[in-house]
């Protein structure tokens, strides 16, 4: 028993440093089509109302992306932002560790031991004194970056949903001592946890071999909801919204995949059998690209289905900048207010049923892989 | 422009998927109602894969 939740807390630990460590990476290729609003991105953070298309286009961009601090609240007219800054982490030769506070949201040059260190659209790079940024012709820094380990917002997050998972779980199995039915919350998680091992993975898996993969996929499935729940507060986070995030977790559905399969599995990739010669060689190029691709959909579908729900309920949110002109202000509002809350209870339900698909697919893929065939 | 006309084909795309699974869904259950629960569950997988392939066109065609 002990070993089984050892497993446990591993896996999430990694889950959570796997995400961490490929943080420096993310986000490349969604640089590429928004420099044209590159500019505005700064007078976002000048402190102005937002008033304007571009303006509003940046501060959905720069929502949508990681942050290193959090920022509640940005004062019109001032530009006094209410929030707190976190700390950053940085692998250069040595580690150097400051908060975030030194960067000022991409306008100063922190100093640490002798380097410095600047924000340029969301990322840090290596500069010197005056926080030169060289270009190349794409419009892209040529600065070294240094590993970025940094407790940005959505590591926050991931802590957080890793933490409450950990107390709400415990607690529940620690009620099992004085009982079968377990009493307050628990009562509430027990039957997500049969629906979990009823619906999906014996179903899936098999009634012989689930148990070895019920961890997995109930951490999978709880951590991506509520990380997914966490997205539809206003505290600003985007956890499965970075591709990173879910890079991780279809790495691990896949890693687990290829790990548990069987003799009959790898056959069936590679020398399908029960077709005639020519068939087999034409099917074991597809067969290992689908062996890629299953994990690859995984990952886009939850990226995309969270990121397009957090645009669309900021564009909406937004609407009422937009149609002040037209409607005046209170029709604007009322109608923005509207669609808002009609489209976030559309994402509550978006939100289950993405952890549910993620889930329900990963076991799908465990089950074909750890299938028995009867032989003829 | 040629963006919301891709964007457009997209949902026309995902709207004839997602409505054939509704209406052969909604005729399995006229047939056999004692199979409501299972057909419900099916459709929603496949609404949720056909919707995974839209937003990711969506996405990659920016």
């Amino acid at each position: 028993m002990i070993a089984k939740r050892t497993f446990k807390y591993v896996l999430s630990f990694l889950m959570m440093f796997g995400a961490l460590s490929i943080q420096a990476h993310e986000g490349d290729s969604t640089q590429v089509h928004e420099d044209h609003v590159a500019h505005s991105d700064e007078s976002a953070h000048e402190g102005n109302l937002i008033n304007s298309p571009e303006e509003i286009k940046a501060y959905i961009k720069h929502h949508l992306q990681d942050a290193h601090d959090f920022v509640f609240y940005t004062n019109g007219e001032s530009g006094e932002h209410i929030g707190f800054s976190l700390p950053v982490i940085l692998w250069d030769g040595g580690l150097q560790m400051f908060s975030s506070s030194k960067l000022d949201h991409g306008h100063a040059v922190a100093e640490s031991n002798g380097n410095f260190y600047k924000l340029f659209h969301g990322k840090i790079y290596k500069t010197d004194a005056a926080g030169t940024i060289t270009l190349d012709d794409h419009n892209h820094p040529t600065n070294v970056r240094p590993l970025d380990f940094s407790i940005t917002k959505s590591v926050v997050g991931m802590l957080l949903t890793g933490l409450l998972m950990i107390f709400m779980f415990t607690r529940l199995a620690k009620s099992y001592k004085k009982g079968p039915i377990p009493t307050g919350f628990g009562r509430a998680l027990e039957p997500l946890i049969i629906y979990v091992r009823d619906e999906i993975a014996r179903p899936n898996i098999g009634e012989t071999k689930y148990k070895k993969y019920m961890s997995f996929l109930l951490t999978v499935f709880f951590f991506i909801w509520i990380c997914n729940l966490l997205g539809l507060t206003p505290l600003g986070f985007n956890v499965t919204g970075q591709i990173a995030v879910t890079a991780c977790l279809a790495l691990f559905t896949f890693l687990i995949v290829q790990f548990s399969g069987n003799k009959d599995y790898w056959g069936h990739i590679f020398w399908m059998p029960g077709v005639p010669v020519p068939m087999k060689i034409i099917l074991a190029p597809i067969e290992v690209l689908g062996m890629f691709t299953k994990p690859f959909s995984l990952m886009i579908r939850l990226f995309a289905n969270i990121t397009a729900g957090h645009f669309v309920v900021m564009s909406l949110i937004a609407l009422m900048i937009t149609l002040k002109a037209m409607f005046g202000p209170v029709a604007s509002t009322g109608v923005s207010v509207a669609l808002t809350l009609f489209i976030s209870v559309i994402e509550i339900l978006v939100a289950f049923l993405q952890a549910f698909i993620f889930t329900m697919l990963s076991s799908l893929f465990i089950g074909m892989a750890v299938q028995e065939h009867e032989h003829h | 422009m040629y963006n919301l006309i891709g964007a457009g084909l997209i949902v026309i795309g995902g709207g004839i998927g997602l409505g054939q699974i509704g209406g052969k869904a909604m005729e399995g259950i006229a047939r056999q109602p004692e199979a409501a629960a299972k057909i419900q569950t099916a459709m929603i997988i496949i609404g949720a894969l056909l919707e995974g392939l839209a937003f990711g066109a969506l996405i990659l065609g920016k």
